[in-house]
């Protein structure tokens, strides 16, 4: 498979998991909410193809994108959903507090980059090579911790690329009514190196996320890639309140997948779609019949 | 100072954090102002700085970010302690302790350790004022995942003295996050020596629980069965103990005194035990009153002794603001003589 067709079917996997969650969601088998990443697929699988086997990923409320690209199972994914003693965490943490590996995602906003801030610094005192990811969004950018952890990322040149996955929406109030000044400006007042896209493309933001990791990697500085992005679906489940037509616009112009798929062959869309769907489908049923007595 | 014999509190806490960072490569620290030749504004991580540069890192007035920072280190294996300079700045970690910290083995199914200490000094009758003399501890009472640790000055039969081996435990055995309770002036007590307790007959209830800590019972030597049990921890016992002095000798009422260093989770088995032989009860803490430590002590010794239990009383701060000027401060804390005076009128009115 070449990386055009690798790219779209890890894009697809993303999207195939979701669409499924929130296609199952009514049917009263998960419990609870979850926050999906329609629309920013592009972002954990450019970012974190590029992570060698040692890195360190933390993720907020809406990870599941960031997990399966981290190379998670799908399987062990909809068990923590669906709250299987078998599930990542046991069925302790649920959608947006998960561990796997060198995985680690949870759900107060701000908290997690110092989560991260702190595992970067433990990082630089006791790797030589090994760096953390951290995501976090737009919405995150009200939250005060941010500003001390930025200030002392720089101050400490911990190994640590920020990516500030912006969707331009917090749950369901616009940036615009929450943010002041310029996001790459914040970051380069902490003298940040930020470097700033505003794409949907995983070919325009792979290459440029492989770079900045690298110099993550090499030079043991920090970085923040800011992504401008579009959240194609609701925050949640159900509380999406922008006009239809905004979010129809937003498909036709800023959907990952459909952007990446373009570069494929009908034929080799088809076969990828159809491998991948059954293996997500057989991941949700695999997980269902795990056992479920949580005593 | 790390090598000479600990006389003080404060001593024996700095000698607890030098051997603890030179046991364990993976202990580091951070705070505000605590570089040498400063060392931290009470002084207690004095020569750290000089001892293990590298290991010891001065921060901005970011508590918040420091302590979440702990965490992600903790979670990467190294053991972070935190120096908060005051402990009326814990509300500033709260969100860090316990949205993040303490949740983080428990929500990873078990799968992390979180051993981040996190230092704080907490109490007042010093004259600084509404924001820098309160006792918070309260709030991180009942924490799921978070130990709450107070030391006593007591030499016990350790080197470091029971402060720093308390503080020493804890730094290098807990693997889920502690808040460790000092207290303003009980830095400057002097360790408690054999010679020091001969009017005493002292206990050591050593609990097998991890990190390590003690339930301490005094009662008064040669003395009558007591007839009241008192619970206090940190700088309160040490008033507490002043308390039961006087009330023996000027009152002939005889107390004994519990004093456990772990104040969360709850462990009280041993004051339940004296309790059932007293069938009194009077706590003490320099905290405010409602929902504080006396409340939970009590509801729980009720809930195990039902009528063994005949009397109980909580001593605590009055709830208002700690005033600056000294005799307003004065007036808002509990002290020796509010203690003398309860537990007469506990006595008396039976």
């Amino acid at each position: 498979m070449d990386e055009n067709a690798r790219f779209y079917q890890l894009l697809y996997t993303i999207r195939a998991f979701e669409s499924l969650l929130l296609e199952k969601f009514p049917t009263g088998i998960f419990h609870g909410t979850t926050h999906t990443s329609l629309g920013q697929e592009a972002n954990a699988v450019g970012v974190l193809s590029h992570l060698a086997e040692n890195d360190v990923v933390v993720s907020n409320h809406r990870c599941h994108g960031h997990f399966l690209a981290y190379g998670g199972d799908p399987q062990a994914l909809f068990a923590e959903l669906l709250g299987k003693p078998g599930g990542l965490c046991g069925g302790i943490g649920g959608s947006q507090h998960i561990h796997w590996r060198n995985f680690y995602a949870s759900g107060i906003q701000g908290g997690t980059l110092a989560m991260a801030a702190g595992m970067s610094l433990a990082e630089k005192y006791t790797a030589k090579d090994t760096i953390v990811v951290d995501f976090m969004g737009d919405g995150t950018l009200g939250e005060g911790i941010v500003y001390e952890c930025l200030n002392m990322i720089s101050l400490w040149q911990t190994p640590l690329l920020i990516v500030l996955e912006n969707n331009q929406i917090a749950q369901t109030t616009p940036a615009h009514m929450t943010i002041a000044g310029s996001l790459t400006q914040r970051f380069e007042a902490f003298n940040l190196p930020t470097t700033y896209l505003d794409t949907s493309d995983i070919l325009v933001i792979a290459p440029i996320a492989s770079e900045l990791i690298d110099k993550v990697r090499s030079e043991r500085h920090p970085q923040v890639l800011i992504i401008t992005t579009a959240r194609l679906g609701a925050h949640s489940k159900g509380d999406d309140t922008r006009p239809k037509q905004e979010l129809e616009q937003l498909w036709q112009s800023r959907d990952p997948v459909a952007i990446q798929g373009v570069r494929l062959t009908e034929a080799e869309r088809q076969h990828i779609n159809q491998a991948v769907d059954e293996r997500i489908q057989s991941a949700l049923m695999t997980a269902l019949a795990m056992k479920s007595d949580q005593r | 100072m790390n090598t000479t014999k600990p006389i003080t509190v404060l001593d024996s806490l700095n000698s607890g954090l030098h051997q603890a960072f030179r046991d364990n490569p993976k202990v580091f620290m951070l705070g505000e102002d605590i570089l040498d030749p400063y060392g931290g504004a009470f002084k207690v991580s004095r020569g750290l700085s000089n001892a293990f540069p590298k290991r010891v890192i001065t921060t901005p007035i970011s508590e918040a970010g420091i302590t979440g920072i702990a965490g992600g280190m903790a979670l990467r294996g190294l053991r972070p302690i935190v120096e908060i300079m005051f402990g009326d700045f814990s509300t500033l970690i709260a969100d860090q302790v316990i949205n993040h910290l303490a949740k983080f083995q428990m929500m990873y199914h078990q799968q992390v350790s979180v051993p981040v200490l996190i230092r704080t000094p907490m109490g007042g009758r010093r004259g600084y004022g509404p924001t820098h003399s309160q006792t918070l501890e309260k709030f991180f009472l009942g924490v799921p995942g978070l130990t709450v640790l107070a030391p006593f000055h007591l030499q016990g039969e350790q080197p470091l003295g029971m402060p720093g081996q308390l503080l020493y435990e804890a730094i290098l055995s807990a693997d889920t996050p502690v808040l460790f309770v000092e207290n303003k002036l009980q830095y400057l007590l002097r360790l408690l020596k054999p010679s020091d307790l001969a009017e005493f007959d002292l206990s050591i209830l050593r609990s097998n629980h991890k990190p390590q800590h003690d339930t301490y019972k005094f009662s008064i030597h040669a003395a009558p069965q007591p007839n009241i049990t008192l619970a206090a921890y940190g700088y309160m016992a040490h008033l507490a103990l002043q308390a039961m002095l006087e009330l023996a000798y000027e009152h002939e009422i005889f107390c004994e005194l519990l004093v456990p260093t772990r104040l969360a989770p709850f462990e009280l088995t041993p004051l339940f035990d004296s309790i059932a032989r007293t069938g009194r009860l009077l706590t003490v803490e320099e905290g405010t009153l409602t929902l504080g430590w006396g409340a939970e002590v009590l509801a729980r010794a009720a809930e195990v002794l039902g009528p063994d239990l005949k009397q109980a009383r909580r001593l605590a701060a009055k709830e208002t603001v700690i005033p600056a000027a000294p005799q307003l401060e004065a007036d808002c804390l509990p002290n020796t003589n509010d203690i003398i005076r309860t537990v007469r009128e506990m006595i008396v009115k039976r």
